[in-house]
């Protein structure tokens, strides 16, 4: 059984219905990305996952057990990073530490805070207010705070969404060599077709909203480690790019009118591999 | 603001000031004679009104010499205390700060708990929303009869005065503080299993508590305003007993005095709870 399994999840107000029938697993140590056009209950999803919103219908189990509400088990990195203003950095991480472990004395919480503030980069700045910080040192206090609760599971909700490109891409290496070393099970809603390729295992692709159904599930077929700087070099890359991108502006749109048949169960696509025969037909031309 | 900017309002101010004193200074000048006495007869006129009078008419209203005479004899020595008519400006003002604070703080206790029900809660929200409409608008000294009846002391019915004038904008603010806590930081305190508590005392208390601050800075300067009245009525102590006793003393001196004692604290109190407000204000 998968460390985490969703089965049937839907969710409706009254009778319009946001998504239906979404059932997917995620492995332990897999980081899984979901993408698909606003408005298909991406965010819904996530908010099921951390407990914070209900389903109308389905379940989830993570570790043999239903999720039922929030839980220091699954730590959420918020979209605005949500950072509370009146706190420091520091204070805003050991607010989370002292809720994970309520008996560590203030030594203890101050070393696994410090730990987790040099892991993403902050040393030096741990006493600054949230408004003293740049959006993305905020953004990776909320990444430490995430983190340093050691949650079984990690939810990203757009984390870099406001971030500018090249501090997007800093923070992405960083959440890479920290998923690699700390072997953490991420699931993350991303708008950036490059980004999911660089970081998940997996990538869920979900069709347009209202009626939205997780329509198929790429396997990234790139090994890890990925490296930002090389990884568009992989023959591959291009392939589940395009394989994406098309999914996003030709086919999300198909499955609201039927004219795509809502899968009761995601089929597993591997761009480029499935069709490698035919490839190499086309190849010899 | 630049030092030359700030130099330059200070001058301005103190020639306003120079400008209003002079302009007082000049209102109450002695007046001529209303009417030179028929001649012959100024000896017996002025034996009759009195020679200061047939002199000249002294203004009724103090210049700003004897104001400032008085002042000077009032900040000499604030804390005298010569039985229950007689008693320095500082004892009085002091008596009208206790009660403030004493009524203010007693407010602050209720209002500030059930500011966080209402505001944590949209059914209490409902349920409490006819009342204080209907009771915010109540004068404070409307209250007075009946404190006076049901408590049976003036100076228990001054402090509930108090009490209900600051009572409405601490839980009115109070209660809109802690509805408006942003959604994503309780959502932090959810995902963290942070109980009701800790949640109530951690993130929902400063979250809100520029808002209360505010609403407990509008509250003092309203108390302020309505002692003043307040011990007016009951009398006995108090800076507005003692304006109103010396009305019936007729020291406009001493009235214009106390009046700026008012003026003074007011400021003073203003300026302590905007300092206590500015601490705990964050930035986003």
């Amino acid at each position: 059984m998968s460390f985490l399994q969703i089965q049937g999840l839907a969710k409706r107000f009254g009778a319009a219905v946001v998504f239906e029938d979404v059932s997917f697993s995620i492995e332990k140590g897999e980081f899984v990305a979901i993408i698909g056009h606003s408005g298909c209950g991406k965010t819904t999803i996530l908010n099921i996952l951390a407990g914070l919103d209900t389903a109308s219908g389905g379940v989830v189990v993570m570790d043999g057990r239903e999720v039922a509400g929030p839980s220091l088990e699954r730590g959420v990195v918020f979209q605005g990073h949500a950072l509370m203003p009146w706190l420091s950095a520091m204070s805003n991480i050991a607010f989370a530490v002292k809720s994970r472990w309520p008996d560590w004395n203030r030594l203890q919480i101050q070393m696994h805070c410090q730990k987790f503030i040099d892991l993403v980069g902050l040393t030096g700045a741990e006493h600054k207010k949230p408004a003293q910080l740049s959006g993305g040192m905020k953004q990776r206090v909320g990444i430490a705070r995430a983190f340093a609760i050691q949650p079984k599971m990690l939810l990203l909700d757009e984390p870099f969404g406001a971030l500018d490109a090249l501090t997007r891409g800093v923070i992405q290496d960083e959440l890479v060599g920290i998923c690699a070393a700390t072997h953490q099970t991420v699931f993350m809603i991303t708008h950036d077709v490059d980004e999911s390729i660089l970081l998940a295992d997996k990538i869920l692709l979900m069709s347009n909203g209202p009626n939205a159904c997780v329509a198929e599930i790429v396997h990234n077929t790139i090994a890890k480690p990925r490296d930002r700087h090389t990884i568009h070099h992989d023959p591959q890359y291009y392939r589940i790019r395009n394989h994406l991108v098309d999914f996003l502006v030709n086919r999300s749109k198909l499955y609201q009118s039927g004219e795509a048949k809502r899968p009761a169960l995601p089929p597993v696509v591997r761009p480029g591999l499935e069709s490698a025969a035919a490839k190499v037909i086309n190849l010899r031309h | 603001m630049t030092e030359s900017a700030r130099l330059k309002s200070l001058v301005l101010s103190s020639l306003l000031l120079a400008v209003f004193v002079g302009a007082w200074h000049l209102a109450t000048l002695p007046k001529a004679p209303a009417q030179s006495a028929p001649a012959g007869k100024s000896a017996e006129y002025a034996a009759l009104v009195g020679a200061q009078a047939a002199a000249g008419q002294k203004s009724a209203f103090p210049t700003p010499a004897d104001f400032g005479a008085k002042l000077v004899e009032h900040l000499k020595d604030p804390f005298y205390d010569k039985g229950a008519n007689d008693k320095g400006i500082g004892v009085q003002l002091a008596y009208s700060i206790g009660r403030v604070l004493l009524g203010f703080l007693l407010a602050a206790l209720v209002a500030v708990p059930l500011g966080f029900l209402i505001g944590m809660s949209p059914l209490v929200y409902r349920a409490l929303d006819p009342f204080v409409q209907v009771l915010k608008p109540i004068s404070p000294l409307a209250w007075m009869p009946l404190a006076l009846f049901t408590l049976k002391d003036s100076n228990v019915s001054a402090v509930f005065v108090i009490f209900v004038c600051s009572i409405w904008p601490m839980l009115i603010n109070t209660a809109f503080g802690v509805a408006s806590v942003r959604r994503e930081w309780l959502n932090v305190a959810r995902t963290l299993e942070v109980s009701s508590l800790r949640k109530a005392f951690a993130v929902i208390l400063p979250a809100a508590a520029p808002t209360i601050m505010t609403g407990m800075r509008i509250s003092i300067g309203i108390a302020w305003l309505v002692i003043v009245a307040a011990e007016m009525l009951v009398g006995g102590t108090g800076i507005g007993y003692f304006v109103w006793n010396e009305w019936n003393n007729l020291s406009i001196t001493n009235i214009l005095s106390g009046i700026l004692a008012i003026g003074l604290v007011g400021m003073a109190l203003d300026f302590v709870f905007g300092r206590l407000q500015r601490a705990v204000t964050y930035v986003e």
